[in-house]
């Protein structure tokens, strides 16, 4: 009987050749692991499913939604003004920038922008780039830590110490400032702000190649990030990618070199992924993009401090930014944010609450990406890429 | 001290003082009920009575514990009640800067010194005692024994004095020292006494090594480190560590291997210190002094792989088997490459025995294996990278990578059991470190020749015998040079630690497979025929004699001019201690 049933069973090996039995035999078993949302590389409540095969990740899916707070939904039961706090967390490392693109979408679509005077364009932009190279510090330092070098953390967060109390005298806060609002800044510049701040520029500045000889260039560094997570810059464009991850991928696109920024009369650069170690658009490319950019935000920052000394006693904070009514018409805007571009969509119907607001987030974005890249790379290589896009989970899930 | 007042907890002071007071009469009287003990133990055994019938061999068993024992106890008992007495006196006292650093220096000072001085009584023991004409017996257990209290006292003590330096001649005609010496005869004894020296010592690693990778971190990153608990810099952070470790749950993950989990820390944990059995501290200095103690070492190293592959499996958690993974691929294969370049200086000494090795040291730093031809100095680094790797330290650090696998191996183990992974890494990373300094470093050798030491006597004409055998350790050999060595290198860890990124998986086993193991087979090789070339029964080649000379002393040179660079940063860095330091030394803090 025992005969009979084992010559019935058909050989299963019968039309494979002997090189596919030996790979059959040597198969492993893939494995499905929870990367996060409690995990220290996926900075917040990021959660990736990855399907590995020992240290091989086959296939890598973020989870979001851990952080979700209703945010566009509270933007159509407040005035623009009472928004601006709801901005700030967003993406909590950047709140000047984020509360610059809400204001400046609500002002273009009042009209407001016409008067806005000088010296509140210049304190925005200050501030604006102030906020750039606090938020490129923390992305900095906490790559270093995603690789495992601990100490650069510690550095970058020092120095972001001095932006934070820079911040703090001019408007109390020293994470969510609420300072860039509907109608200007709230409060003008504390006695000596320019003064301190060019000092701390020209402390600062050197520090950058401090940064360099202790990460950037450390063979360690770029062994693990050069060719790493590569993304040409077609499929950047493709994916809608934006800021220094669009860069990074050798695209020359920043939204401050476009006409109607308010940036036309300054001079910096745009750093852009040149492959000086690997590959254009290696993790390595898009962290030196935010490094260089620390510098040219330093640049962008001088010329609007001196800018500034001939603007004294100018007005500003316009009276009419909290009793604005919204014309029954819309607008999408966008800045350059630290980490790509921000949108703001705005829909008004003729009251002060507005019928609609949509933000357009880069993390979000810049987060979509992740599946592409995280395509067979080994279990390391993916805190390598996520780190490297950057995302502020805050701002992903709003 | 302010105390710490806490709004939601209800205390009720009048009770608390009730215990205090409680907890004083009662350790009072404990220290009080220990004087008649004394008295009536004093009276009848009569513990400083000369005469022979008064030294009996029997008296050992009640003469220490009753005599010296009690007054011990009774010490100990009216100190703690002191403390609670007068607790805001003594944190006072011990948060005052100098006053904890010195108590602190002073502990590890005084059990290396404990430890120092069992070692000469022991050296003494052996070197002096005079066999009795008949050898006795101990009752029902039967096993025999040269030495009575009456010998020891009549051949070691009556009339001896032994001379100090500062304060002169000091008697030690006393048959107490008899009664405390005559146990040692017994090896068991012997050992016993030694394991609780070693086990001091290797308390001391980890307590020590953290709160100082804690400040050495703190140092690198432009911040102070701990600076709180115990006053002068944190010194008590490991202890308070410690004990905050010991309170917390003991979770054992359900779904785990329960017994497993509970038996992988003793696997990692006690290892690391059984290679303290063969790890020679100096010349005499070593628990057992193995002809093969290398391999001992080696393979105690070996086994602590074991414990953490366990840890990972018995977690029931995925990032515990990969850490548990890594870690057993990362070990095994570094094992190659650090026994192989361990070969090198065993070859060149002719020796397996690490007392051996040290020995063939002793003619001043140049003659250190790591000086002494270019094939052994390459052989200290290859030997370092792997002893890093082999450690899990930075920068492979893969098996606990916290940005990868969230804290590897470890991430199920809370409280004691987690505290006990740690210590095992601490204390073979001493272990490898120390035996870096035996093999290259010369080990518990001075920098300076032997015959230095006689030179400098004679110079400084120095009479007293106790000061002429410390100038003698100092200048020739002495515990202390190996500790210093070992430390140092320890401090190179931490340095690595706080200073690298972490390596990538394949990146490990790269340099490893691809580099490293080559690399010791070529300083494997080269180093074979060089000592053939260079040796007198070998081929006793002229040129390369004066060749070998030359690249001595230049490496000998280098290494001078790299500890004086270290020394002449470290002093550079202190001076400026309140700037931002390199090349940039600005003052710190923009707009102040």
């Amino acid at each position: 009987m025992a005969d009979v049933i084992l010559e019935s069973q058909p050989d299963i090996n019968a039309d494979l050749s002997s090189d596919q039995i030996q790979q059959q035999d040597l198969q492993t078993e893939e494995m499905l692991v929870n990367m996060g949302p409690q995990h220290p590389a996926t900075h917040g409540v990021l959660r990736v499913v990855l399907r590995t095969d020992g240290e091989m990740v086959l296939e890598a899916v973020p989870h979001i939604g851990y952080l979700h707070r209703c945010a566009e939904k509270i933007g159509e039961t407040v005035a623009p003004y009472q928004y601006i706090p709801y901005t700030d967390r967003m993406d909590y490392l950047a709140g000047m920038n984020n509360n610059l693109a809400f204001a400046q979408a609500v002002e273009k679509l009042t009209g407001l922008e016409s008067e806005i005077t000088e010296r509140t364009k210049l304190i925005r932009i200050v501030f604006a780039e102030l906020n750039r190279i606090a938020s490129h510090l923390v992305s900095f330092g906490t790559y270093g830590l995603d690789l495992g070098a601990f100490t650069p953390f510690l550095y970058a967060f020092r120095e972001r110490e001095y932006i934070l109390d820079l911040f703090e005298s001019a408007c109390g806060a020293r994470l969510t400032y609420s300072y860039i609002t509907v109608g200007g800044v709230t409060d003008d510049l504390p006695e000596r702000f320019v003064d301190i701040t060019r000092e701390f520029l020209d402390y600062f500045e050197p520090k950058v190649h401090e940064y360099n000889l202790l990460l950037s260039h450390n063979h360690i560094f770029i062994k693990r990030t050069a060719n790493v997570g590569v993304i040409t810059a077609q499929e950047a464009l493709d994916y809608g990618l934006s800021g220094p991850v669009l860069r990074g991928s050798g695209v020359n696109f920043d939204l401050r070199k476009q006409p109607g920024s308010g940036y036309e009369e300054f001079d910096f650069n745009v750093p852009v992924g040149q492959g000086e170690k690997g590959t254009v658009g290696d993790c390595w490319d898009r962290y030196i993009v935010r490094v260089s950019e620390m510098l040219e935000s330093v640049k962008i920052i001088r010329q609007a401090l001196d800018k500034l000394d001939g603007t004294e006693g100018q007005e500003t904070l316009h009276k009419k930014g909290k009793t604005l009514k919204l014309p029954a018409d819309e607008i999408y805007y966008e800045i350059e944010n630290p980490r790509g571009q921000l949108g703001f969509f705005v829909r008004g119907n003729g009251s002060a609450i507005p019928d609609r607001v949509k933000a357009r987030g880069p993390s979000f974005c810049n987060l979509c990406v992740t599946e592409k890249v995280c395509e067979d790379v080994l279990l390391g290589d993916v805190a390598a890429i996520i780190g490297s896009i950057d995302v502020v989970m805050g701002e992903v899930d709003r | 001290m302010a105390s710490i007042t806490l709004p939601w907890v209800q205390r009720d002071t009048e009770k608390l003082s009730n215990y205090r007071e409680k907890a004083i009469r009662l350790l009072a009287f404990i220290a009080l009920a220990h004087i008649p003990i004394i008295l009536g133990a004093w009276f009848l055994l009569d513990p400083l009575s000369t005469k022979p019938a008064d030294l009996q061999d029997s008296k050992v068993l009640l003469v220490p514990p009753l005599c010296l024992g009690s007054i011990g106890g009774m010490l100990l008992f009216a100190g703690a009640a002191f403390a609670i007495y007068a607790y805001e006196l003594i944190g006072r006292v011990l948060s005052a800067p100098w006053v904890a650093f010195i108590i602190f220096i002073g502990a590890i000072f005084g059990i290396v010194i404990g430890v120092w001085l069992h070692a000469e009584i022991l050296m003494t023991v052996q070197r002096d005692w005079m066999p009795a004409k008949e050898t006795s017996v101990i009752p029902f257990v039967g096993i025999e024994y040269d030495h009575t209290v009456q010998s020891i006292y009549q051949n070691n003590l009556e009339g001896k004095s032994v001379d100090f330096p500062l304060i002169g001649a000091i008697s030690i005609d006393t048959p107490i020292l008899a009664y405390l010496m005559f146990p040692l005869q017994f090896p068991l004894v012997r050992d016993l006494v030694a394991v609780g020296g070693i086990i001091g010592f290797i308390s001391l690693i980890p307590g020590f090594g953290i709160w100082w990778e804690r400040k050495v971190a703190g140092r690198i990153q432009s911040r102070m480190g701990p600076m709180r608990a115990g006053g002068w810099h944190g010194w008590a952070q490991s202890a308070a560590d410690g004990i905050k470790l010991a309170f917390k749950e003991d979770y054992v993950p359900p779904g785990g291997d329960g017994v497993l989990f509970r038996l992988a820390p003793y696997i990692t944990f006690i290892p690391p210190i059984c290679a303290f059995i063969a790890l020679p501290f100096a010349t005499a200095w070593v628990f057992r002094d193995l002809d093969v103690a290398l391999i001992f070492i080696l393979a105690m190293l070996g086994i602590e792989v074991m414990g953490v592959i366990l840890a990972g499996w018995a977690s029931n958690n995925k990032w515990s088997v990969y850490g548990a993974m890594r870690e057993a691929c990362q070990m095994v294969s570094y094992e190659i490459p650090m026994g192989m370049a361990l070969l090198i200086p065993v070859m060149t000494a002719g020796s397996l025995s690490l007392t051996g090795i040290a020995e063939a040291q002793s003619g001043g730093f140049w003659t250190w294996f790591v000086f002494v031809n270019p094939w052994c100095f390459l052989a200290f680094f290859l030997y370092y990278v792997a002893s890093l790797a082999s450690c899990k330290r930075a920068p492979f650090d893969l098996p606990e990578s916290e940005s990868e696998l969230v804290a590897g191996f470890l991430t199920e183990y809370s409280g004691f059991r987690w505290s006990m992974f740690f210590f095992g890494e601490y204390v073979a990373m001493y272990v490898v470190c120390g035996l870096a300094a035996i093999l290259f470093l010369g080990g518990w050798m001075s920098p300076f020749p032997a015959s230095s030491a006689e030179w400098f006597i004679a110079q400084a004409n120095i009479e007293n015998g106790m000061l002429q055998t410390l100038v003698k350790s100092l200048l020739a050999a002495n515990p202390i040079w190996f500790i210093l060595k070992a430390t140092f290198l320890f401090f190179v860890q931490l340095w690595i630690r706080w200073t690298l990124p972490r390596i990538r998986i394949d990146q490990v086993l790269y340099a490893c497979v691809q580099v490293l193991l080559p690399a010791t087979m070529v300083v494997l090789l080269g180093n074979t025929l060089w000592i053939l070339g260079v040796s007198e029964n070998g081929l006793n080649l002229g040129w390369l004699i004066a060749i070998d000379g030359i690249i001595n002393k230049i490496l000998a040179a280098a290494g001078v001019l790299t500890l004086v660079g270290i020394v002449g940063i470290a002093a550079y860095g202190y001076r400026n201690n309140k700037k931002l330091v390199g090349w940039l030394a600005v003052d710190q803090l923009p707009g102040k």
